[in-house]
């Protein structure tokens, strides 16, 4: 099939309806939060349409930075955790008869049906002393006396990965089902232990879609406002989080938006980065 | 984002009046006087849905649909958000102190006939929340308190001060609301060790309470905005101790779980709702209708039996028994919150107390 560039405007008009989807339920409300963003807040009470930098200006504290390199980097675990997880899995899937495959699948988006909530709430109760594992460590013996796992840090990456896991499989599925087999026959004939010939022919094949993947993790993650909640400390508490605090329990919407929007610039920097540094890779 | 959500809800909702106008004259006429009232969702709305609002329709003819409101001020900002569009998802809604006098700062309170309202003069004064310059912004729908709970498989005796929450002993155990406007820990502080509220006067006494405050927070398990996260964990015995309504716990405690509410000798903390007008009801004499109504000792004797709740008119005018009234109640002088610092000093409160408990 040959790809003409479209001639004229009519060609376009495909175009049309997805643009305009695009612009009233992206744009507009995005650059009204750009707008609210410096409107002047009125203290115990809203805000008056302004244009003013205090809002950007309370953000530029060491506490919200370090709020917001907490953020970061729990996304970057999230995403890498999950890469590790399902890299192996879905290449180990794609290689099961077609049946097997239908059932991990379908188990699979039965996870995303799911909501935020009712797995913060499942973690949350197997994490427990009361009612969680450790109590069947406690019935085999292994440990002395059954504790509470969370709040922490690991209950937190636990729950976030588990919900980003489908996620990152069902992105990884259909690259590494159109993998040729041949490639891996080649280096298994050429003496590649199983394992060798995973990272040093799979692994670089898919660079690209590891990227995106990775990328598309790390968004996601970067959205997580409930789990942090249900299942961490404050200081796990994500910048999500605080703009939640600032927009629905302090009515503060300037300050929320002002977050928000540096949130969204600081991510999409982090894109261009890493999109830069494979392009570099790539060249070289 | 909340504007376009109720746009499109009441464009659905307009949609579905229509048709159902085509299809069904003769409801709509019996229909013909309604009101939209908003009540705390979940356990509160449903025992309005059941011993409130029904008997109100048969008395005076008008229809109730009750919505279900988010605690906090997320409905603050929902009712703001939607007056600024000219659009009501509530016309009277029941409100928390803090939210009545944000609500105050934009005008977003219809206010209030008192003269067409008989039943008001059995209010208690500190219930009739007031405009600065006199107007009534709302009246008193009921009040309610936060206590000390404790869960009973784990807590054979129950604590007597809110020190308990300082206590060593009770590291990683306590269940705290995360919020500093809902959860008054710093009148809290302030009652119990720096002699009373009025120490929060001054910036340095508010500093001071902080840092009390900040020896609590190797005890604290839980900071939660969501009632359902701690009370399962009391009921549990997961976090045996912590902050909760007196009303709720003691339904659970009816319903056989091992909790309970303890007033401590400092006193519980009293908080209290009022039904407000959202400025953007056309409702406003059906409002009124409904808030004298609800001002009726008998209906507030009613709330105190099925809900649980503190009558806000004088006890005198009720017929609650000693030991009814004990139940939802006590003799100890309560902690008031200072509302007043959530209006005046609300960012820089709320910045410090993140900080304190995030940091």
């Amino acid at each position: 099939m040959r790809r003409e560039p479209p001639q004229t405007i009519g060609d376009y008009a495909p175009l049309l309806f997805p643009a305009a989807m695009l612009t009233i339920f992206f744009v507009v409300p995005f650059g009204t939060m750009i707008a609210v963003s410096f409107f002047q807040r009125q203290q115990g009470g809203f805000y008056t349409p302004a244009f003013v930098y205090d809002n950007y200006a309370r953000f530029l504290s060491a506490f919200f930075g370090g709020v917001l390199g907490f953020s970061l980097m729990m996304a970057i675990a999230v995403a890498i955790c999950c890469v590790v997880l399902a890299l192996p899995f879905t290449y180990m899937l794609t290689r099961m008869a077609r049946s097997v495959q239908v059932v991990w699948l379908v188990a699979l988006l039965s996870v995303l049906s799911l909501s935020e909530v009712i797995i913060g709430f499942a973690w949350s109760t197997l994490f427990s002393r009361t009612a969680g594992i450790t109590n069947i460590l406690v019935a085999l013996g292994i440990m002395g006396e059954a504790k509470a796992l969370t709040p922490s840090f690991a209950a937190v990456l636990t729950g976030m990965v588990y919900q980003a896991f489908p996620y990152t499989v069902l992105v990884l599925f259909p690259a590494l089902v159109r993998l040729d087999p041949t490639l891996t026959e080649a280096a298994r004939t050429l003496g590649a232990s199983p394992l060798r010939a995973f990272f040093t022919v799979v692994v670089p094949a898919l660079r690209n879609t590891i990227v995106a993947t990775l990328i598309m993790v790390f968004i996601f993650a970067l959205g997580s406002y409930l789990l942090p909640q249900l299942l961490g400390r404050p200081q796990h508490w994500t910048l999500s989080v605080l703009i939640t605090d600032q927009a629905i329990y302090q009515s503060n919407m300037p300050f929320a938006a002002a977050m928000a929007v540096f949130l969204v610039l600081v991510t999409l920097g982090l894109v261009a980065l890493t999109v830069i540094a494979g392009r570099k890779g790539e060249a070289a | 984002m909340n504007i376009n959500s109720i746009k499109r809800r009441t464009l659905l909702g307009a949609g579905l009046a229509g048709a159902s106008m085509l299809a069904m004259p003769a409801v709509l006429r019996a229909q013909d006087k309604s009101l939209k009232v908003g009540v705390y969702g979940g356990y509160f709305k449903d025992s309005f849905d059941k011993n409130i609002f029904p008997e109100f329709t048969k008395a005076t003819g008008i229809a109730v649909e009750s919505v279900a409101e988010p605690t906090g001020e997320a409905w603050l900002v929902q009712l703001e958000q939607a007056a600024r569009a000219g659009q009501a998802p509530a016309d009277v809604s029941m409100m928390s102190q803090v939210a009545m006098l944000k609500g105050q700062a934009t005008d977003l309170w219809t206010p209030i006939d008192v003269a067409k309202i008989k039943n008001s003069s059995n209010l208690l004064d500190r219930f009739v929340n007031k405009y600065p310059d006199g107007r009534v912004a709302g009246i008193g729908a009921v009040s309610w308190y936060i206590t000390l709970v404790t869960n009973t498989d784990v807590y054979k005796e129950a604590p007597t001060s809110w020190s308990a929450f300082w206590d060593p002993a009770n590291a990683d155990k306590l269940g705290l609301l995360a919020l500093v406007s809902n959860s008054f820990l710093l009148e809290v502080t302030a009652k119990t060790f720096m002699g009373g509220t009025n120490a929060l006067d001054s910036e340095e006494g508010i500093l001071k309470a902080f840092e009390k405050l900040a020896e609590v927070k190797p005890n604290v398990r839980l900071w939660y905005r969501d009632e359902a996260q701690f009370e399962q964990a009391l009921k549990s015995g997961e976090i045996p101790m912590g902050q909760y309504y007196h009303d709720v716990t003691g339904l659970a405690a009816a319903d056989g779980h091992p909790v309970r509410s303890t007033f401590p000798k400092e006193g519980g903390i009293q908080d209290s709702g009022c039904w407000a007008l959202s400025r953007a009801s056309q409702k406003t004499e059906e409002a009124h209708i409904f808030i004298d109504y609800m001002c009726q000792s008998s209906i507030q004797a009613t709330l105190s039996r099925k809900v649980g709740t503190a009558p806000t008119v004088k006890r005198e005018s009720t017929d609650l028994t000693d030991k009814e009234f004990a139940a939802v109640s006590s003799d100890i002088e309560p902690i008031v919150p200072r509302y007043d610092l959530y209006q005046t000093k609300s960012d820089w409160l709320n910045q410090k107390w993140t900080e304190l408990i995030v940091g």
